[in-house]
């Protein structure tokens, strides 16, 4: 059973929906203490960082337990972003902090004249990060290059739309799914590029898409939005819960 | 890259769409679910239903349709006409909309898109813009374009933004129907004005138009109808001519 964490801040319906299409059996717990039911839990969400203050203590603490004892954990979209430290969003407020960093703010900005020196400049982000974030833009630049087309095109916030994976590593998480398979966001905040990230997406500067560190995973687009890719992340997660 | 989306509209009518349609093969072609699976297939990013019809048993059989529709869809879901209430659109959201779509109640009372962002978020709430030409600025007609109000396109949009809209979809009045293309100059004085997505309807009729309403008119999205329905267009094809024309797309 999955278990489902329902703060107020979820299409709750779209993910169940999405979960059962792929099999799973789901429950959403009232109580913290019925987690320990759970084979694997999503932190599902969309909105305001805010909205997690919703998850107090209790849940917190139910949640650290169960990973702890080694049960799979995914965050949708500003359930990833609370897997994190903090988030500018509300920088009152705690995240869960199993992943490490901060969440900053998407910049509206030309597309490509900063991208290399905006990545850098987060406090959490280790040279070796800068390298693999500059690596992918390169890779976009050139495609750039060939249409044109974003040069005459501004970077609006929110990131709303359909967007590209580029994979950084071959986590259990994206298995079967292709480098340049798209999926849907929508957001305006974004986790810093580790060495947790198995993916980026481009949107004015490249952020974390997917992160994987152990049992514990995250996607920022919706995967119950983004069609047949977003059902495959889904399945992935599932296969890690059944091998616990 | 973001890609820029094609949404398909429904106008759905006591849970029937009623604008014609004409795809050969297509066995029960008034049927919503039918029709969403099918351009799903073909590659559609997202869907907007429109209900235009707004009786309470025909608010009840909407629900009904959005249920049948979002089943088995895996991409974004807007849903508008006649959401008047904050228990309207959490009818739609409940039935499995992930956006609803204001148009005529938020004229009437703006404060309502900042209510349902609050709820919802504000990628939840679309503002719909329905404009026509007077003289040199743009003017937003309510009720289905047939009541003219003092508000000005660009402005109403900026507003909109400013209290919590995700998203503007911008329909020109004198375009639509006519297949002439998109507005692209409205369009683009919209789009340029926000930071928000803009989605361009009312016009489409050839896959140029929507080249250039991605180029000139600085659209992020747009939205049709009828050129599926009637034209041998599919969104496929459409798409391979955007890609061919340099414009990012979900292939």
């Amino acid at each position: 059973m999955i278990a489902l964490i329902d703060y107020g801040a979820g299409n709750l319906t779209s993910v169940k929906k999405a979960l059962a299409a792929v099999g799973a059996e789901v429950f959403v717990p009232v109580r913290p203490e019925e987690l320990t039911a759970a084979r694997g839990i999503i932190v599902p969400g969309v909105g305001h960082f805010g909205a997690t203050r919703a998850l107090g203590d209790a849940w917190v603490g139910a949640i650290r337990t169960r990973v702890d004892e080694g049960c799979p954990l995914l965050g949708i979209c500003l359930g990833m972003q609370w897997l994190y430290e903090s988030s500018d969003e509300a920088p009152e407020l705690k995240g869960l902090g199993v992943l490490l960093g901060r969440v900053v703010r998407l910049k509206p900005a030309a597309p490509y004249e900063n991208s290399g020196t905006v990545v850098g400049s987060g406090s959490s982000r280790t040279s070796a990060d800068q390298e693999g974030a500059s690596g992918s833009s390169r890779t976009s630049a050139d495609q750039e290059g060939a249409s044109g087309f974003s040069r005459t095109s501004t970077i609006k916030i929110p990131h709303v739309g359909w967007n590209s994976l580029a994979i950084v590593r071959d986590d259990a998480v994206i298995a079967g799914v292709a480098s340049g398979a798209q999926v849907y966001y929508t957001h305006s905040y974004v986790a810093p590029i580790t060495s947790d990230t198995a993916a980026t997406t481009e949107h004015g500067e490249p952020f974390a898409a997917i992160v994987q560190r152990g049992h514990v995973a995250g996607v920022q687009f919706h995967p119950e939005k983004s069609g047949d890719v977003g059902l495959q992340v889904l399945r992935n997660f599932l296969l890690l819960t059944s091998n616990v | 890259m973001l890609s820029k989306r094609i949404i398909a509209c429904l106008d759905v009518r006591n849970g029937q769409v009623v604008k014609g349609i004409n795809f050969e093969g297509l066995r029960s072609a008034g049927d919503p679910a039918e029709l969403a699976r099918r351009y799903n297939v073909e590659g559609i990013d997202e869907l907007v239903i429109l209900d235009i019809t707004a009786t309470i048993e025909a608010r009840r059989a909407l629900a009904d349709t959005i249920r049948a529709v979002a089943r088995e869809l895996f991409i974004p879901l807007a849903v508008g006409g006649g959401i008047r209430t904050e228990a309207d659109a959490a009818a739609a959201v409940e039935a499995g909309a992930d956006k609803v779509s204001l148009n005529t109640a938020a004229l009437a009372d703006p404060s309502l898109i900042t209510t349902l962002a609050g709820r919802y978020g504000s990628q939840a709430v679309l503002v719909a813009i329905d404009a026509k030409r007077d003289h040199d600025r743009f003017a937003v007609y309510a009720r289905s374009g047939q009541a003219p109000t003092s508000r000005d396109a660009v402005e109403w949009a900026r507003e909109a933004e400013s209290r919590g809209a995700g998203e503007i979809l911008l329909t020109s009045i004198d375009r639509d129907g006519t297949k002439a293309g998109f507005d692209c100059p409205l369009t683009a004085a919209v789009s340029a004005a926000v930071s928000i997505p803009v989605i361009a309807s009312g016009g489409a009729g050839t896959l140029d138009h929507f080249v250039e309403v991605f180029t000139a008119g600085r659209a992020d999205a747009a939205l049709a109808a009828s050129i599926f329905h009637f034209a041998e267009t599919s969104v496929a094809a459409l798409k391979q001519h955007l890609r061919n024309n340099n414009v990012p797309v979900r292939l």
